[in-house]
């Protein structure tokens, strides 16, 4: 039952992801190179609707869930690297998948990269725990946690600043 | 090819936003694909008699984190992710097949061979990043940053400022 809603849910994710365009190499790189918007907002209406969603589960007694944990050696540094290699292949991992089922085979290679990737982290894996993860190593905190207000409050500042971002999106044609 | 709503993107990733609420209510998942990738790659490895079991990697979490988790949530849902956009790009008449990324061509010519350099370097990067920093810009991005999860909007930012700076000396001179 967990693989089929799996399978039914990673469906309607591919095809929100290939009707919204962002699956194409042209909105990812054109988002880093600031001409094309298109990703950022399909993510921040994304993370708009899915966190009001999540958290309103979270009040009702539904769910609970802890933000993953917060080391700046972690998330500095795999991130930076991260958007190094996302600017030379112009995908990510969800939607390389995506990208190959609506005919772009070319994306062929950076899943192979990937892949070839995923192997050389089971490698250095001993030494990113040892080495990266205690730098800056806080545990799950998640924002509200962090300043001490409610969540609602820190949903509402994120869907103002999106609104002003949107708009100067829209303004700007990106 | 038609030109794109202007609401659209803001439209379906609203819509992914409802997915996500109702896949953490239903089936207690967050969206995520980037753990699916190590665990395909030791998969492989097993699969073609390597034995690679000795490593650290091998016994975290019992082993979670490799092909032995097979099969799971997340791979069902990266399947799904490829299953779900084929139909969409038929049924729309947007599937198209290409050999290389047209962006891509403009800048740096119809060198299959310079696309799998980068591909292979690109590819090493993002998948060691996205592992060290514990999710991509769906496990991150979209699931943790709905958690308001300190960890992931600085992982989504260093998304950003990786990706801008480098498409920005990737393709400085190319047309906009």
């Amino acid at each position: 039952m967990t693989l089929i809603m799996g399978l039914v849910t990673g469906m309607i994710f591919g095809a929100l992801l290939q009707q919204a365009q962002v699956l194409r190499f042209e909105k990812q790189v054109g988002a880093m190179r600031l001409i094309d918007m298109t990703i950022v907002k399909f993510m921040l209406s994304a993370i708009i609707v899915g966190s009001i969603g999540i958290h309103l589960l979270a009040d009702l007694g539904m769910v609970s869930f802890a933000p993953r944990g917060l080391s700046f050696g972690l998330q500095v540094v795999g991130g930076l690297l991260f958007g190094i290699g996302w600017a030379f292949l112009g995908y990510c991992p969800g939607t390389s998948i995506g990208a190959l089922a609506e005919g772009r085979y070319h994306v062929i290679w950076p899943i192979l990269g990937m892949l070839l990737g995923g192997v050389v982290f089971v490698f250095l894996y001993p030494w990113i725990q040892a080495h990266l993860r205690p730098l800056g190593d806080f545990g799950a905190l998640s924002v509200s946690n962090l300043l001490g207000v409610s969540h609602w409050l820190v949903i509402a500042a994120i869907a103002v600043g999106a609104f002003f971002l949107f708009r100067f999106f829209e303004k700007k044609g990106l | 090819m038609s030109v794109q709503k202007w609401y659209k993107p803001y439209l379906l990733g609203a819509l992914a936003g409802l997915l996500l609420t109702a896949s953490v209510g239903i089936a207690g998942q967050f969206l995520g694909t980037s753990t699916t990738f190590p665990r395909a790659a030791t998969w492989i490895i097993d699969m073609v008699g390597i034995n690679l079991e000795h490593l650290e990697f091998y016994q975290v979490h019992g082993g979670s984190l490799t092909g032995a988790a097979f099969p799971d949530w997340q791979l069902l849902f990266v399947i799904g992710i490829g299953v779900g956009a084929f139909l969409a790009a038929r049924l729309s008449g947007t599937f198209k097949l290409e050999s290389l990324p047209p962006m891509w061509v403009e800048r740096f010519g119809d060198r299959l061979g310079l696309r799998i350099v980068h591909s292979m370097v690109g590819g090493v990067l993002v998948m060691v990043g996205a592992r060290m920093a514990g999710g991509c810009p769906s496990g991150h991005g979209i699931s943790g940053v709905s958690q308001l999860g300190v960890s992931s909007m600085l992982a989504l930012s260093m998304f950003f400022v990786g990706g801008i700076i480098t498409a920005r000396l990737l393709y400085q001179g190319g047309k906009s």
